[in-house]
């Protein structure tokens, strides 16, 4: 078996207002794979995030990182972070090139002079991601999708084997959001390993190959197949989700008893169909806007 | 043509006090402006604001116990900008509410102070600056600190502007960020410390916030938004100084109103020149001047 690539053992996370907002995870996560973090807004998704990212230390349990401690880890440059589109200030003056070269800042000396390596580290994510020709924009000169691309340059220059997405597909279009899993796709399946924290429950299945489903704590973990049903959904969401179900009755005129479940929160809709009980996720297409109109 | 320089620029020069005025003006324009890029790029306006007014009892406290009037200053800008920071975590009244309640209370016990106080140092240069009455020794204390904190920042951009554009891609990289928060609070006591005398703590918040926005405005890289807010400053400064001269006018307000001037300039170049760029982060942050 290799070697986990971030182990979590028995994290929990009390801020010192003395909320709890994380208790008892316990998960490894191993290279090559994506997993899904999910959860509704304020289940710990972003807590879970910030411990492995050295941004707090967990009240109880451990994380590790390649069997380092996180600091240490860190230090090597193993983890990357890819931010919220929010969560930047797309005002601010810098240009994309500035951008990705901050993902090499860890390998230079404390004035941070980038030396001909950086320089061809950043060329080449630039390239890998396709955002050559943007080097010189200013990054709120960017469309959603750029913009993600710009980030995720700036991981792969920093050679990070850990890539952590924060709602990666949070206002970029349906075409966007396919090319960026299919970039997501190839970097896993290079070793890395990317954890991506989404409400998008649709998309998971498309993409993820693991799930990791937080709410307060770890509610379960496994490949998507098994730990994405609909107990779980309900455990981790509650009553936050549209929920859909069409019964045999309904959707045949034999005693076919399958059926389908339709979950969503308004974003690409999860699709279970089977019988009762045993119901299985149908991997739906999404194509943008063809035929039909808007749905708010 | 040279009897103009002559009479305008270099008679002032031949005046000791002109001199250091000058060069007093030259330091503080360049700490001021250098520091002002990060205080916009952090949107930390109104802690420029706070951290200076909160000044006042620290140099009044530092008088009665015979303490250097620099180091009151400089604890008592550290008190109100980390006692904001332990408020904020401890409280659920919001960020600008409390630094809006510690500034304000703290400038006011500084005004009773000085005013029960009978001390050689005047409330209206202590308010307003007066470059042209700087001695030496003030020159020398105020000087090195601004040239100080000048070269650490300047040294550290590139750190610095990471720690305000992207705090989790430098956690993330292992830069010990909770340092570079604190760090920036010191080098903003200190900033405003070295001002005191010349700009004074309330002009010193235009001169903290006006060249940032001038650069920000016209430019699209960090290092060259720096170029533009530096130059803006030591212009203004030193124009400011000696058309004070000539026109008798108090310096620093002649200064401030330069900058200002600079300012409306820089919002029109930068309406010309960029219109994909929303100037939502600009305009919010000149208002608090004051």
């Amino acid at each position: 078996m290799s070697q986990a690539f971030i182990h979590l053992e028995n994290v929990g996370v009390v801020y010192p207002n003395g909320h709890h907002a994380l208790e008892g995870v316990t998960a490894d996560l191993s290279p090559g794979t994506i997993c899904g973090l999910v959860g509704v807004n304020g289940a710990g998704k972003s807590t879970l995030f910030k411990s492995i990212m050295g941004f707090i230390t967990p009240t109880s349990g451990k994380v590790e990182i390649t069997g380092l401690p996180v600091k240490q880890a860190l230090k090597k440059n193993m983890v990357s972070y890819v931010p919220q589109t929010e969560e930047v200030d797309w005002n601010f003056p810098v240009l994309v090139e500035d951008v990705v070269m901050m993902g090499r800042y860890g390998y230079m000396n404390f004035l941070r002079r980038p030396s001909q390596a950086d320089k061809k580290a950043v060329d080449e994510a630039l390239q890998r991601v396709g955002m050559q020709d943007y080097r010189k924009r200013q990054i709120g000169e960017l469309s959603g999708g750029q913009k993600k691309r710009v980030f995720v340059a700036r991981a792969l220059a920093q050679g990070g084997k850990i890539i952590l997405l924060d709602e990666p597909f949070t206002g970029v279009d349906i075409k966007t959001e396919d090319s960026l899993i299919a970039l997501f796709r190839i970097l896993a399946e290079e070793g890395r390993l990317m954890l991506v924290s989404t409400h998008n429950l649709g998309s998971v299945p498309g993409f993820c190959d693991t799930v990791m489903m937080v709410n307060k704590t770890l509610l379960a973990y496994g490949p998507v197949e098994t730990t994405f049903t609909q107990d779980n959904l309900a455990a981790a969401f509650g009553g936050m989700l549209r929920h859909h179900q069409l019964m045999g009755d309904e959707l045949h005129d034999d005693p076919d008893a399958r059926g389908v479940t339709v979950l969503t929160d308004d974003e690409r809709p999860l699709v279970l169909y089977g019988e009762q009980g045993g119901q299985k996720i149908v991997r739906t297409k999404e194509t943008a806007g063809e035929g039909i109109g808007r749905h708010d | 043509m040279m009897e103009l320089i002559h009479e305008y620029l270099l008679e002032p020069l031949s005046y000791d006090f002109m001199q250091r005025a000058l060069l007093i003006s030259l330091l503080i324009g360049i700490v001021c402006s250098v520091f002002s890029c990060f205080l916009i790029l952090k949107g930390w306006s109104l802690m420029g604001d706070a951290v200076s007014h909160a000044i006042l009892p620290g140099l009044a406290a530092a008088y009665v116990i015979g303490l250097p009037l620099l180091v009151g200053a400089f604890a008592a800008g550290l008190f109100c900008a980390l006692s904001t920071g332990y408020l904020k975590n401890n409280s659920r009244v919001r960020e600008d509410a409390v630094m809006g309640i510690v500034f304000s209370a703290m400038f006011a016990l500084g005004l009773v102070m000085m005013t029960r106080i009978e001390s050689d140092v005047h409330l209206l240069h202590v308010l307003f600056g007066n470059v042209l009455g700087i001695s030496s020794s003030d020159l020398w204390q105020a000087g090195s600190i601004a040239a100080i904190c000048s070269a650490i920042m300047l040294l550290k951009r590139r750190d610095l502007a990471l720690y305000c554009f992207d705090p989790a891609h430098a956690a993330v990289i292992g830069v010990p960020v909770k340092v570079y928060h604190f760090g920036l609070l010191v080098l903003l006591a200190l900033t405003v410390v070295s001002a005191l005398k010349a700009a004074g703590i309330i002009l010193v918040i235009a001169m903290l916030i006006a060249p940032g926005a001038i650069g920000f405005m016209v430019t699209r890289s960090f290092d060259r938004m720096l170029m533009v807010a530096v130059s803006a400053s030591v212009f203004s400064c030193l124009g400011g100084t000696i058309l004070s001269f000539h026109l008798d006018a108090a310096t620093a307000p002649l200064i401030v109103v330069i900058q200002a001037i600079l300012f409306l300039l820089a919002l029109v170049i930068g309406k010309r020149t960029s219109h994909s760029r929303k100037g939502e982060h600009g305009s919010g942050t000149a208002a608090t001047a004051g």
